[in-house]
């Protein structure tokens, strides 16, 4: 047993790479939800992207090479957290896996136990079970698949939205069908990703909530940008925005008027 | 089969423009999920069971030589034959052999995708023997000319008004005023129709679910009972199976059938499963004077040690595809050859070349939901990708997007290149956003033809945390 508090414990934030260039408040309010819970949050500048680009096209050479930059630069860290259940599941199940044998698997295997989706980082680690914040309005939650079906997080993004106050959860008919965002999938069979899209945001639409939740900026994108070419008012954020109480910038796609 | 595989992306595009595939696809979404679900949830010891099963599919296959064997005996002993095809057309030769052996004429079939695999239909149409599908579905395709959508359910891209239309232009001998307007009344037209034809027949062909090594056996599970009745009746009974459908014992067998029918149409078990052992004995009441087994390679020998020997664990329950997006989305057609789904998208690589059937191991989200609900826990998500893997490694893939991969990651292995085309890029692109979104925007035609492509907030993460760190160390001085 560590006797360590948690203001000891250093998080590494694994920020993810579309939430730093599309999306930094995403990543604010993952920060600002570790430190509530008491932990140290450190930025390490020399992370870039996880590696699933190269990794599910086929490059494993380019994956093992961002796999090593990115153990280096967080494993000295207590626990790695990111605000996403797609890469977390990169860095926790994948990466184990590029490493055959030898020094780099022991380091790979290491890191990887370190590393947590954030959601299920705060209710499952840290111990967190509500959140002191107001968000009036209805919610519909997605379960992204990489999270629910890698990382098993369903009931835990939903238990930190039950506290939230005056938030009513509206599910959607198959919450855990796939948004057909798939990375690079949706720009290689646009089509087809179309076609999954759309029977999402019909679903969407069926729960009557003002506003969609996930966990992953990947598929919030994919669904905001179908939401809106479709004319729906429907606002679109990641769970960690509701959770900090930061809503005050647009929701995804959306400016300031 | 004509191979078309090479045209995923026109196939899927026409797939998608069908509003009668849709709406018959619905039917895969909403039947096969819910049944399966329920009957898993009903079964305490349903998980542990798909572990036992796999673990017996992994055992057969590292000893698959010894079993193979084992089996090959067992039927010699009790009067079959055995036969091994390297390859389809040694396949196809024997069984026209067989039947030429005894003057056939006609040959009644149950449902085997291994002969769809093999061309078997075609090939002894033109060597004058006329085959006979008596799965209702199986029989559907065989009167249009096309082949199975589906695994089990080959006819499930059909309405039942095409269904209608078809068995008005062939069975042309029925009264004209008949009421064919629900699924049970085709049901017993087919079963009239049939009926006929199994007394007709020289030679019974059927496919196999597994063959047990222990004792000898194929087995077949059916819903219709047409299989038993192909294969009792006549002279002859072949079974066309492939190496890999072997469990070592009956014990095996039985602990197998336990998730099969559960996770193929949700039923505790199938309504007919059929066990034969060998010809008809001296004091047996029915069963064929002849009993020849085709067991058929083309192949899978040499997955064996390879990345995708899992696969050969596959006992084609269908739920990979009952549970896939992309098949809901474009049906089992598109995918261009015999076993569609996230299972055709690891397999038909291996029979057929990846160099042909490069799009389908790549049309995947890799959602996951193919290996939560697969029976013996093939890991096809993970399959998929080592296929992407050769293809990236044979340069098989589009010049364009290996271009594009490689500049991608030459920045994302370097994180200081990285931070500074970011930083120049990102706020420009997000100045350009005006309303907060694109409608069109360069280089992103296969986003934005169907969606909006949200617009960067603003600067990047990395330049704000690197501003907000600096403020705090100077308030502290």
């Amino acid at each position: 047993m560590n006797q360590q508090t948690p203001q000891s414990r250093r998080v590494g934030l694994f920020v993810t790479c579309l939430v730093d260039l599309f999306r930094p408040s995403i990543g604010f309010a993952s920060v600002k939800l570790l430190e509530d819970a008491g932990y140290t949050v450190d930025v390490p500048m020399a992370q870039t992207c996880c590696g699933q680009p190269a990794y599910n096209s086929g490059d494993r050479e380019d994956t093992i090479a961002i796999a090593r930059k990115t153990i280096e630069t967080f494993e000295d860290y207590d626990y790695i957290v990111a605000p996403s259940g797609s890469c977390a599941g990169m860095l926790k199940k994948h990466y184990p896996a590029l490493f055959k044998d030898g020094d780099w698997a022991e380091r790979a295997k290491a890191f990887s136990a370190k590393v947590y989706e954030l959601t299920s980082f705060l209710t499952d680690v840290a111990g967190v079970d509500h959140v002191d914040v107001v968000h009036p309005g209805s919610v519909t939650y997605h379960d992204s698949c990489s999270g629910l079906r890698e990382l098993g997080i369903r009931e835990q993004p939903r238990k930190l939205l039950r506290s939230v106050g005056g938030l009513e959860i509206k599910e959607m008919p198959e919450s855990d069908v796939c948004c057909g965002f798939g990375g690079t999938f949706c720009v290689k069979y646009p089509d087809i990703s179309n076609r999954i899209v759309e029977d999402k945001t019909d679903s969407i639409r069926q729960s009557g909530a003002k506003t969609l939740l996930a966990g992953d900026l990947g598929c919030l994108m994919n669904m905001a940008g179908k939401l809106q070419r479709q004319g729906s008012d429907v606002e679109v954020r990641h769970v960690a925005e509701v959770l900090a109480g930061m809503c005050d910038t647009p929701a995804i796609g959306r400016r300031k008027d | 089969m004509e191979i078309r595989s090479p045209a995923f992306k026109e196939n899927a595009r026409a797939a998608l423009d069908d509003p009668q595939l849709r709406h018959a696809l619905e039917h895969v979404k909403s039947g096969f999920i819910v049944k399966r679900a329920m009957a898993a949830e009903a079964l305490p010891e349903f998980e542990k069971l798909r572990d036992s099963s796999k673990a017996i599919k992994d055992e057969t296959l590292a000893n698959l030589d010894k079993y193979l064997e084992a089996y090959e005996t067992k039927v010699t002993e009790s009067g079959g034959h055995v036969h091994w095809a390297e390859s389809a057309a040694d396949a196809r030769d024997i069984i026209l052999k067989i039947c030429q052996s005894v003057g056939a004429r006609t040959v009644t079939k149950g449902k085997s995708m291994i002969s769809e695999e093999i061309e078997l239909n075609d090939f002894l149409e033109g060597n004058g023997v006329q085959p006979v599908e008596t799965d209702l579905g199986e029989y559907i395709i065989q009167l249009r000319g096309e082949h199975p959508s589906h695994i089990i359910a080959p006819a499930v891209h059909l309405a039942r008004s095409q269904v209608e239309a078809d068995f008005r232009r062939v069975h042309t001998h029925l009264p004209v005023d008949r009421d064919l307007t629900e699924p049970v009344t085709l049901l017993s037209e087919a079963r009239k129709v049939l009926r006929a034809k199994y007394f007709q027949a020289d030679v019974g062909i059927t496919g196999a679910n597994f063959l047990v090594a222990e004792t000898g056996t194929s087995v077949i599970v059916t819903n219709e009972g047409n299989g038993d009745l192909t294969q009792i009746l006549p002279k002859v009974h072949i079974v066309l199976a492939s190496i890999e459908k072997i469990v070592p014992t009956l014990s095996d067998l039985s602990q197998v059938l336990r998730v099969l029918a559960r996770s193929a149409t949700g039923q505790d078990m199938s309504v007919y499963t059929t066990l034969s052992t060998g010809p008809r004995r001296a004091g047996d009441p029915d069963g064929p004077e002849q009993y020849h087994v085709v067991l058929l390679d083309n192949g899978r020998s040499s997955m064996i040690g390879t990345e995708f020997q899992e696969m050969l664990r596959c006992i084609r329950c269908g739920a990979c595809m009952n549970h896939c997006p992309v098949y809901h989305a474009v049906g089992g057609h598109t995918y261009g050859w015999v076993y569609p789904g996230p299972m055709g998208s690891v397999l038909t690589p291996s029979l057929i070349g990846v160099d042909k059937a490069g799009h389908l191991p790549n049309a995947s989200t890799f959602c996951g939901r193919c290996e939560a609900v697969c029976p013996v826990r093939i890991p096809l998500p993970k399959m998929m990708r080592h296929w992407r893997e050769r293809e990236f490694s044979r340069r098989l893939n589009p010049a364009t997007q290996r271009y594009g991969l490689k500049a991608w990651a030459f920045f994302a292995r370097r994180p200081r290149l990285y931070r500074l085309a970011t930083s120049i890029g990102i706020p420009v692109l997000s100045l350009f956003g005006g309303r907060g979104r694109f409608k069109s925007l360069p280089l992103a035609g296969g986003w934005t033809r169907h969606r909006d492509m949200p617009a960067p907030e603003g600067r990047t993460f990395m330049q704000e945390w690197k501003q907000r760190e600096a403020q705090k160390q100077g308030a502290r001085i």
